[in-house]
């Protein structure tokens, strides 16, 4: 009985798998795309970006504006992380990528010392393969910072760190766990700035420990949407205790010339203010990338 | 074996004795926090189980709540309540999430030893003339301690290690290291931190084991005959 059931479930089995290989077409790969996997039909400009919302938008951005230049455009989206896309970077199958100099040169130089954002577009430029060609950058960033509210910042006159020295009462500062040991956290302070700072791992947390007064100083990624919804004031680094990180298109050497005018003029307009109004349209009004870049580039005047 | 010589190392090194996480504060909060939980949880569990299990009614529920409790992400729970009750009151809204881990256990344990107890021994209770409570606390209670002392020992394996999470949120603890090594990629000290959590874990499983037959009443074992075992 029990062998009579076995085989012919293998019978129904071998059955089923014969008729699924008569769905296949002969050819497996005749659904894909003409182009081939190395280069795109040669006057489209392939885009992308890291699966980041705020990267999502930038990378829009540039799209709509080769698009109004008058450039085909196909964008790839939410690559993933930097060992997901730079290889594909690197090859030309995506030419054009909005990054962020300081971590894109960490990525390629870990030991970098460069930490103003001259310095460290400098050293990027050195440190890129001679595919990639790094275009102008931008002001707007997204890095770490010393971020206070700004409540607290009015009270105590605050725009840059070293005003912090000048704040009677004790300062502590909030962020991850590791920033107890990164050469930008409380060390770092001390030895660039001469501020003794105590430390709370706030974590995830960190925006609301700034506002319950718990911490004083929160490390707050500069494109944070919350430093507009929640007004809190990234403070001044005039002593480069931080690296860097200022929005940078990357793009393959031999499509620079085309796209370089419609990156560069978008760059030009990208200050930090502006990089956090749209996350706060994504986050806030739920607004979709498209929507945002375009009503963004219209009021800079960038619209074709 | 060169990382666990190195965790070894990271664990048993002086400079854990000093500095801004001490091991021997880590390992008292987070001996703490597991406390303070699994008390909260047994004196809400334990009436609970013992009233399902002396009345016989209400066990489906029981086992339903605490079915979804256990399936809740503690992780998530701890950052959603911190977030509604506030930062500052980080402490309490933890122990909100190990309490809901701790109280499944619990009360499974406290009902399963009342379920466990042979019927006739509760009828000739009654026989004897007891009323209901003190069926519950002279027949009931004794004999059904040694499962509940193994749900309270099921808790508390789960709460020591979810206390890890604390870290997260601010709150201290062995997960602290754990936490900071994974960030700052020394895993000499994530190994040293997990190590931690894993001996402390032991050892209480350790003392509640014997706890466990400590509870065992001592008549049980003079039982020789079970009344309708022919």
């Amino acid at each position: 009985m029990k062998t009579r059931t076995a085989l012919s479930s293998l019978a129904g089995v071998a059955a089923l798998a014969l008729a699924l290989t008569a769905c296949g077409s002969s050819d497996p790969l005749a659904d894909e795309p003409t182009e081939d996997a190395d280069q795109p039909a040669s006057d489209t400009i392939v885009v992308g970006s890291q699966a980041y919302a705020s990267n999502e938008i930038i990378a829009e951005v540039y799209a709509q504006a080769l698009e109004n230049a008058g450039l085909t455009v196909e964008r790839q989206f939410s690559i993933g992380q930097r060992d997901a896309y730079l290889p594909s970077l690197e090859s030309g199958e995506v030419q054009v990528f909005p990054e962020y100099t300081g971590n894109l040169l960490q990525f390629f130089d870990e030991d970098t010392e460069a930490r103003a954002s001259d310095d460290v577009y400098a050293a990027l430029q050195d440190a890129l393969p001679d595919t990639l060609t790094a275009l102008d950058y931008a002001e707007a960033t997204d890095q770490d910072s010393y971020t206070v509210t700004a409540a607290f910042a009015e009270e105590n006159d605050l725009v840059t760190i070293e005003d912090l020295a000048n704040v009677d009462g004790e300062l502590v500062l909030g962020g991850p766990a590791e920033l107890e040991e990164r050469p930008y956290g409380p060390i770092g302070a001390e030895s660039v700035y001469g501020l003794d700072l105590g430390f709370e791992a706030t974590g995830d947390t960190t925006v609301e420990a700034l506002q319950a007064g718990q911490i004083q100083i929160g490390n707050v990624f500069t494109a944070d949407p919350r430093i507009a919804t929640e007004d809190l004031v990234p403070l001044e680094d005039t002593k480069a205790l931080f690296l860097a990180s200022n929005v940078v298109p990357i793009v393959s050497s031999d499509v620079a010339d085309e796209v370089a005018d419609s990156l560069n003029a978008v760059s030009a307009k990208l200050t930090p203010d502006e990089l956090i109004a749209m996350n706060v349209a994504n986050t806030e009004d739920a607004q979709q990338p498209d929507e945002i870049a375009s009503a963004w580039l219209a009021d800079q005047g960038l619209a074709g | 074996m060169n990382l666990v010589a190195d965790a070894l190392a990271w664990l048993f090194s002086p400079e854990r004795l000093s500095g801004s996480h001490p091991l021997p504060e880590a390992i008292a909060a987070h001996l703490a926090y597991t406390a303070i939980a699994v008390v909260i949880a047994a004196a809400v569990a334990i009436p609970a189980g013992w009233a399902i299990g002396h009345t016989g009614r209400g066990r489906e529920i029981a086992v339903a709540v605490s079915g979804a409790a256990r399936a809740l992400p503690s992780f998530g729970l701890i950052l959603l309540l911190v977030l509604l009750i506030g930062v500052l009151r980080a402490p309490i809204a933890a122990t909100i999430a190990f309490v809901i881990l701790a109280i499944p256990s619990i009360l499974a344990g406290a009902y399963a030893g009342i379920d466990a107890i042979d019927r006739a021994t509760i009828d000739a209770g009654y026989a004897m003339g007891m009323t209901g409570w003190q069926v519950l606390w002279r027949i009931e209670a004794p004999l059904g301690l040694s499962l509940l002392v193994g749900g309270l020992r099921s808790a508390v394996l789960q709460v020591v290690a979810t206390v890890t999470l604390a870290a997260y949120v601010n709150l201290g603890g062995l997960g602290y290291d754990i936490l900071q090594g994974i960030q700052l990629r020394r895993f000499d000290q994530v190994l040293g931190g997990a190590i931690a959590v894993a001996v402390l874990a032991l050892v209480l499983d350790g003392a509640f084991a014997l706890a466990q037959r400590a509870a065992r009443p001592r008549g049980i074992g003079r039982v020789r005959n079970v009344v309708g075992a022919e």
